[in-house]
């Protein structure tokens, strides 16, 4: 029926909490050769060819997440991607289902932060009938009214349902208090209020504005070669015409300015506790750095301080852990832990004292050259499926990291030093202006003043 | 979808297909212990998992709960390798590590590179007999566990009916009883209890090694003989021989508690993987709740709009039978009368009217292209070999299974339809919402 698993979830898994696996690859032999293409249209389509299943996994970005959502209008870019796949000029909403479910294909849209998504797993003797879905969705949508207000009455539901999760209300609650005045502050699927106030005219300019094919990026992994993957992609959007680009301005994200303390009552036996301030985008420097620091503090698993101290000596918690959203602007930088109500305060004393450590005292040796194995020997494990390889090709492209990233990762990571930990600690942690949410049953955690 | 059943679904869907394309090779060592391997040259990482035939199935009353607490302990040290050093091992050598407890079987395995994995026979060994279970950190352990119970079921309405459901439709059997045990029974868990259980389960004659990847088997066999074949065979240890009543009427539970939406939940007892009607109820499971075409989505959530979520499950590769579940999800201002007409007139339905041939064949494509596609990962491969292994199926069913699919009529899921979904063999469980105190 279930499984109940020892290990920390780095990345919160929506279903499969077993899947969270990078298995591992020698670093010498990933194995791996993207090539990468941009089209006549624009589309910049990026292509590995695996042949040890007859399958084909198509991972689409289009650069347009909820960071581009109208003022007060929280949740367009996601309902669009939640009806894309809900009629098109041709196929009604059952039509593409039925039609997917019966090459047992799997065609999906969801929107995200900076940029939304759309994903084709087929079996290759299926591939004309999965790609003809996938352009049709994404080139003739007509976002029926009647779907659209099934849809906006079905993520009101969703947001209503995601209040008996607690570790969700808290996360919710620190996003909206540390990004005041940015898109990040306000969650991808909207809140009741905004998103009713969502009208199909919202959705059809946010549609027509972003899902362009110089705004699209298309990742291809599977068994074809790259004659048959360029053509493929060349002639199923062939239809579909570049055009000159609009992105509006993102306002800046403001750091955090001031301690803050958010305490949310709840009839429950734990106190779900996020913690931190804003922190680094991808594209800076210091990312390396930043990411060898927090695996040492809260980021690596049963390996981390926060895990070593909370969970294995205190036996505070199940999970504890600290994390970097490194997007496209600043993210967050968060720790979080769900303890019992009675030692919340015990727990969060837990994290600060880590938190300053961190920033006071140089690292081991032992310390981050275990950092260091783990991250480049595990860096491969990530490319060991289709579906993986597919997004980390996205990932890659959409941040810009360069052709090479691959084969240059080692050796960012190898060359930074103690002292870049410290330094980066110092700059990116500060145990001042940080906002704590805490929700639990405030009558226990004693933290009330 | 509730946690605990979307992991239920994802596993079922891992083991619906045919033989893998790469031969499944089965050897023993002398004191009992069963290697199966897999060779998988894709990529150059291996999965090794080494799986002990006991679960919350092995488990007495007042002792919930210690199948998976004494899989936490396992990580907490040996006179050789101390408290933490397995994880910190595994990962100085850029490998992944893991465990899992359900209730027929304990699992621990590394994802390594193929030139580490002389770490996984080392570690595994010595932990398969040399535990210390250190008085002081099982305490602190057992403090871990039930913050884990809090954080999955205790603080989590759906988990906690799901636990309901089970305990009101078993009454004799353990799967009565959740995995992570009741949180009385954790409060007295006791470090000699835990040590007894050890020894009685693990030991290599009730232990399987699934290896699956890039590996030599020859060589992989020799090794692990090295390291595991000086392990004696443990004492003779009992079965659980325990098998559930027929039910006699449909059992209905109300569970109120703080909650946002009502949430209905049907269990009907169901066969195991020994019975074949195990394999239409596979295909009435996709075509009632296979993908966003299937029958109670579009039924449930799409048309009548009832319910956020809707659909349906069965494990049936379990050691012992298990239940047939259907669930939805209520809207804001919908009932669950609402529902439960919804979801009995599709049950009634399927009892009395055949499945098209173009459904039943879109059940059937589902099935085989999800089972090809789940191979695309050495570490699933591995999992389903295990579960295969440890709840008596052997890996062999994968042999006969398209066939058996194949072979299915709609007459065939018409008969397993009215044989089991029976008023008399349903329990119902119903979560109301009660208002929020402040």
């Amino acid at each position: 029926m279930s499984y109940k698993t020892r290990h920390i979830m780095r990345i919160l898994p929506s279903l499969l909490i077993i899947i969270l696996l990078w298995t591992s690859i020698s670093l010498a032999s990933p194995g791996i050769e993207p090539k990468r293409v941009v089209l006549k249209n624009g589309i910049t389509l990026l292509f590995v060819e695996t042949h040890a299943l007859p399958m084909v996994n198509i991972s689409v970005a289009i650069k347009a997440g909820a960071i581009y959502d109208p003022p007060g209008k929280g949740g367009v870019a996601s309902l669009t991607s939640a009806l894309i796949d809900e009629g098109t000029t041709t196929r009604t909403s059952r039509q593409i289902a039925e039609e997917i479910d019966f090459i047992g294909g799997k065609l999906s849209a969801a929107g995200g932060e900076d940029y939304s998504s759309a994903s084709l797993v087929v079996l290759k003797k299926d591939i004309s009938t999965g790609m003809e879905l996938l352009t049709d969705i994404l080139l003739n949508p007509v976002f029926p009214a009647e779907e659209l207000e099934r849809k906006k009455k079905e993520t009101i539901a969703a947001i209503i349902s995601e209040r008996d999760d607690p570790g969700a209300v808290a996360s919710k609650e620190f996003y909206r208090a540390v990004f005041q005045g940015h898109p990040y502050g306000i969650p991808v699927e909207g809140d009741e209020e905004s998103v009713s106030r969502i009208t199909r005219d919202d959705i059809m300019n946010f549609y027509q504005q972003f899902y362009k094919p110089n705004n699209t990026i298309i990742s291809v992994t599977g068994d074809l070669n790259y004659k048959e993957a360029v053509s493929l992609i060349e002639t199923s959007f062939v239809r579909w015409d570049k055009s000159r680009l609009k992105l509006p301005e993102v306002p800046p994200v403001n750091k955090v300015s001031k301690g803050d303390s958010i305490l949310i009552d709840r009839n429950i036996t734990q106190s779900n506790i996020v913690l931190g301030h804003t922190g680094i985008s991808r594209d800076n420097p210091d990312y390396y750095a930043v990411s060898l620091m927090n695996y040492i503090l809260g980021g690596g698993g049963f390996e981390s301080r926060m895990t070593k101290e909370i969970r294995d000596n205190k036996g505070l918690a199940y999970s504890v852990y600290s994390h970097f959203d490194v997007n496209r602007f600043p993210g967050a930088f968060t720790v979080e832990v769900q303890t019992k109500n009675e030692s919340a305060r015990d727990a969060i004393e837990g994290i600060r004292t880590e938190l300053k450590k961190i920033r006071e005292e140089q690292v081991s040796d032992d310390e981050l050259n275990d950092a260091k194995a783990y991250l480049t020997g595990s860096f491969p494990l990530r490319l060991d499926t289709n579906a993986k390889i597919s997004n980390f090709m996205l990932m890659v492209e959409y941040y810009n990291l360069g052709p090479d990233y691959i084969r240059d990762y080692p050796n960012k990571i190898n060359s930074v030093t103690k002292d870049d930990i410290l330094r980066v600690a110092r700059k990116y942690i500060d145990t001042e202006n940080c906002v704590t949410v805490v929700v639990g049953k405030q009558e226990k955690t004693g933290l009330r003043k | 979808m509730s946690r605990l059943i979307a992991i239920a679904l994802a596993v079922l869907y891992l083991f619906t297909g045919s033989a893998f394309g790469s031969e499944i090779r089965e050897h023993f060592l002398p004191n009992g212990l069963k290697i199966v391997t897999v060779e998988n040259h894709k990529s150059p990482v291996v999965t090794f998992q080494v799986w002990y035939k006991v679960g919350s199935r092995n488990e007495i009353t007042g002792r919930t709960g210690i199948s998976h607490l004494l899989e936490h302990m396992m990580f907490k040290g040996t006179p050789k390798y101390g408290k933490g050093e397995y994880s910190g091992i595994v990962a100085r050598n850029g490998g992944n590590e893991n465990a899992f407890t359900s209730q027929d079987y304990t699992a621990y395995f590394q994802n390594i590179s193929s030139d580490r994995l002389e770490i996984s026979f080392d570690l595994e060994s010595d932990r398969m007999v040399n535990l210390l279970l250190d008085p002081n950190e099982f305490m602190l352990e057992r403090d871990v566990v039930k913050e884990e119970r809090r954080l999955r079921t205790e603080d989590d309405p759906v988990s906690s009916l799901i636990e309901e459901l089970y305990a009101a439709a078993f009454k004799i059997h353990p799967y009565h009883s959740p995995i992570i045990g009741w949180m009385t029974d954790l409060d007295n868990l006791s470090r000699e209890d835990t040590y007894n259980y050890y020894k009685t389960y693990y030991r290599p004659d009730n232990a399987t090694i699934v290896v699956v990847g890039d590996f030599n088997t020859e060589d992989l066999i020799n090794k692990i003989g090295h390291y595991f074949g000086g392990i004696p065979k443990g004492e003779p240890m009992r079965d659980v021989k325990i098998s559930e009543d027929d039910q006699k009427g449909e059992r209905r539970f109300l569970y109120k508690r703080e909650a946002q939406l009502p949430y209905v939940i049907y269990g009907y007892h169901a066969p195991n993987y020994k019975d074949r009607d195990h394999y239409a109820l596979e295909l009435l499971n996709n075509i009632l709740s296979g993908g966003k075409s299937s029958r109670l989505y579009q039924n449930i959530v799409y048309s009548k709009q009832i319910a956020l979520t809707a659909g349906g499950g069965f494990t049936p590769v379990q050691t012992d039978p298990e239940l047939f579940y259907f669930y939805a999800q209520l809207k804001p201002d919908r009932t669950t009368e609402e529902a439960e007409a919804a979801l009995k007139e599709e049950i009634e339905r399927i009892k009395r009217e055949p499945v098209s041939t173009r459904e039943l064949q879109k059940a059937r494509n589902q099935i085989e292209a999800s089972f090809i596609m789940g191979q695309d990962s050495v570490f699933y491969q591995a999992m389903l070999i295990g579960q295969l292994e440890t709840t008596g199926a052997g890996a062999k069913y994968l042999e006969s299974y398209i066939d058996e699919i194949r072979q299915v009529t709609p007459e065939d899921i018409m008969r397993v339809a009215n044989k089991y979904f029976m008023d008399d063999n349903r329990t119902v469980g119903v979560l109301v919402p009660l208002p929020q105190k402040q």
